[in-house]
């Protein structure tokens, strides 16, 4: 990223965004206060969001719901319509921003083709529609979600939690609604932690209205991926994005798929997600997803995958499986961005998915200056996220500041960010290299290995009292 | 003041959780604060085969410890059985005093940490026991591929840095 291009970047705008996200405040105001007894003001900014969706495909649903809502009778249907027109809201934000990102970037991007209404669904892929999933679970789910609605986050208490346990659990045990089941049990947690959430000085009101906004779209009939083409190249890495709540670990990889037989490079994402539980924490999560020694691998080696017919989503998101890649030769992720990151096409993002939160471009920076939390590139300035810089990495807030070439993600939350997902640094004197996923296979630091043996191994422990205990 | 709060309330990814701080599991594999108690499961130091579920109750202090199969703890009469102390100290390591005091709510000194004074009531082994059982469970959950979008508002935080 230049300079020119990080200051078109993070100049004022876009327009519309302030407004959008204004009514999407207003109807988080309301769910905080809950649907049981809605007052004046919640009243109105539902009202406002109505009001927003007139003249699109929501208008009328949109303006029948919060009337029905008002007057007390909060349905599925109802709610899921409310979320809908948020989501609707935050999916314009997204699309602005992310408008001004590609255009700054110069990046290419591939539109969203419709999926046809019929057809085969290809080998390897998830299934794309409803019909096989339980429809009791996700009516499980909607009454959770429901009950949140009428309480209100202000109304949360522990017998408001209590009930999501048994819908997250059998969440759990099926694969393709495992997205669903990670949000609700990170919601779950975040508001167990926070119980009575009437005693909190300061509620996160967008956070939690994001995640219960997308948990009653994905209680409707599932996720909603597409079908998925399987595609042969060669794949090379720029980086691993570490996502983790108390119970999920998943590491996403960002990279450059240079397809067999020709045509454009395109950027992509892969990864692999493993259950985990709360007192598993640092390096060790590594450990949990070993089953996939071949990504890892390549991760902890810097070398670039071959793919042979691996399933690619829609949206830019390799289905991965061991048996379909092998390492390849070396390949430092700073060359692939130097080299390939300025060409590469971009893939669409799925309709429901486009949210903020969910920009996580990959980009080069080099020749700035780190002021703090803030890098300096000719006059512009961007936040550094460094609160996304895990721990079970060598990467640290001190690398980043000794740092002159980054290798990073794009992101924004009410601002732009730089994620950092590699640096070329000085330390001592000496040049030093450090990636998020470079302690893939274990930590490569003495220090820390020392420290991990001490600690000792809670996942074999946590293991062998499963054993000796569950089967039972 | 107000507008960082705002500020903060606006955002889509924020800290709601304090990490939890890393602690070794051998001996008391499970601590939680949950049910308005503290609870947790602890190994017994010579058959093991058996386990310990203990609690404190918030408010009160009320001390509760039984094996798996709802035999009352021989140790609790009192004091403190060394399977209360050892839930009360690990769940220190876990979530730092303060978290826990505040959830428990009583007053705590550092230097001392918590003063387990309450009376002996026995609560039932086995909801902590199959919360347990429950958290176990995760650890059997197969590993996804799926894209899980859902994630980005879960980033590995690390810790406070």
């Amino acid at each position: 990223m230049l300079d020119l291009q990080l200051g078109e970047l993070t100049a004022a705008g876009p327009e519309g965004v302030d407004d959008a996200l204004g009514l999407v405040d207003g109807f988080d105001g309301a769910l905080a206060h809950g649907f049981a007894r809605i007052g004046e003001e919640p009243a109105a900014a539902l009202a406002a969001l109505a009001g927003a969706m007139a003249g699109g495909p929501l208008g009328e649903r949109a303006a029948e719901a919060v009337d029905k809502v008002i007057a007390g009778s909060i349905g599925d249907e109802h709610l899921a319509v409310l979320a809908g027109a948020r989501a609707a809201l935050t999916g314009a934000v997204h699309d602005a921003l992310l408008t001004r990102l590609d255009t700054a970037l110069h990046r290419e991007r591939a539109p969203w083709e419709p999926a046809p209404a019929t057809g085969a669904v290809p080998s390897g892929s998830a299934p794309a529609t409803g019909a096989e999933l339980p429809g009791n679970l996700l009516a499980g789910c909607r009454a959770w979600l429901r009950e949140l609605a009428i309480a209100g986050w202000r109304g949360v208490d522990h017998d408001v939690v209590a009930p999501s346990d048994q819908a997250i659990e059998a969440l759990l045990a099926v694969p393709a609604l495992r997205g669903l089941a990670v949000l609700l049990d990170g919601l779950a947690a975040e508001l167990r932690a926070s119980c009575p959430v009437s005693t909190m000085d300061r509620l996160p009101a967008r956070r939690w209205g994001d995640l219960w906004t997308r948990g009653v779209l994905l209680s409707r009939s599932g996720p909603w991926h597409g079908g998925a083409e399987p595609v042969s190249g060669r794949l090379l890495i720029l980086g691993a994005d570490v996502h983790e709540h108390a119970t999920v670990v998943r590491v996403q990889v960002h990279g450059i798929l240079e397809p067999a037989g020709g045509g454009p490079a395109r950027l992509v994402r892969t990864g692999v997600a493993a259950a985990k539980v709360d007192t598993i924490v640092g390096p060790a999560v590594w450990r949990l997803v070993s089953g996939h020694p071949v990504l890892l691998g390549a991760l902890a080696g810097h070398r670039a995958l071959d793919l042979t017919d691996m399933p690619l989503l829609p949206g830019g998101d390799l289905l991965w499986h061991e048996d379909r890649a092998a390492a390849g030769e070396e390949a430092d992720p700073f060359t692939t961005a130097r080299v390939l990151l300025g060409a590469a096409q971009a893939a669409p993002v799925p309709p429901l998915d486009r949210h903020s939160v969910r920009i996580a471009e990959p980009v080069l920076v080099e020749g700035y200056k780190i002021d703090g939390g803030t890098l300096e590139l000719g006059g512009s300035r961007i936040a550094l996220d460094l609160d996304r810089l895990p721990t079970g990495t060598p990467l640290t807030p001190e690398l980043v500041a000794a740092s002159s070439v980054c290798l990073g993600l794009v992101r924004w939350d009410g601002r732009w960010l730089l994620q950092p997902l590699a640096v070329q640094a000085t330390v001592k004197k000496k040049p030093v290299t450090a990636h998020t996923g470079d302690w893939a296979l274990g930590p490569t630091d003495p220090k820390v290995v020392k420290a991990e043996a001490k600690a000792g191994d809670a996942v074999a422990v946590l293991r062998e009292r499963a054993g000796r205990l569950l089967r039972k | 003041m107000d507008a960082d709060r705002t500020a903060w309330e606006q955002r889509s990814v924020v800290r709601v959780i304090a990490p939890v701080e890393p602690r070794k599991l051998a001996k008391v594999p499970f601590v939680e604060l949950a049910d308005g108690r503290l609870q947790g499961v602890v190994s017994s130091g010579s058959d093991i085969e058996r386990v310990y579920v203990s609690s404190i109750t918030a408010g009160s202090l009320a001390m509760s410890c039984s094996t798996n199969n709802n035999r009352p703890c021989g140790a609790l009469h009192g004091y403190a059985c060394k399977h209360v102390r050892l839930l009360a100290d690990e769940a220190i390591l876990q979530y730092g005093l303060d978290r826990v005091a505040r959830y428990l709510r009583v007053e705590a000194d550092p230097g001392t940490g918590l003063n387990l004074n309450g009376p002996v009531e026995r609560t039932p082994a086995a909801v902590v026991f199959s919360r347990f059982l429950r958290h176990l469970a995760y650890l059997e959950v197969p590993d996804s591929t799926e894209p899980l979008a859902e994630l980005h508002w879960f980033p590995a935080m690390g810790a406070v840095r």
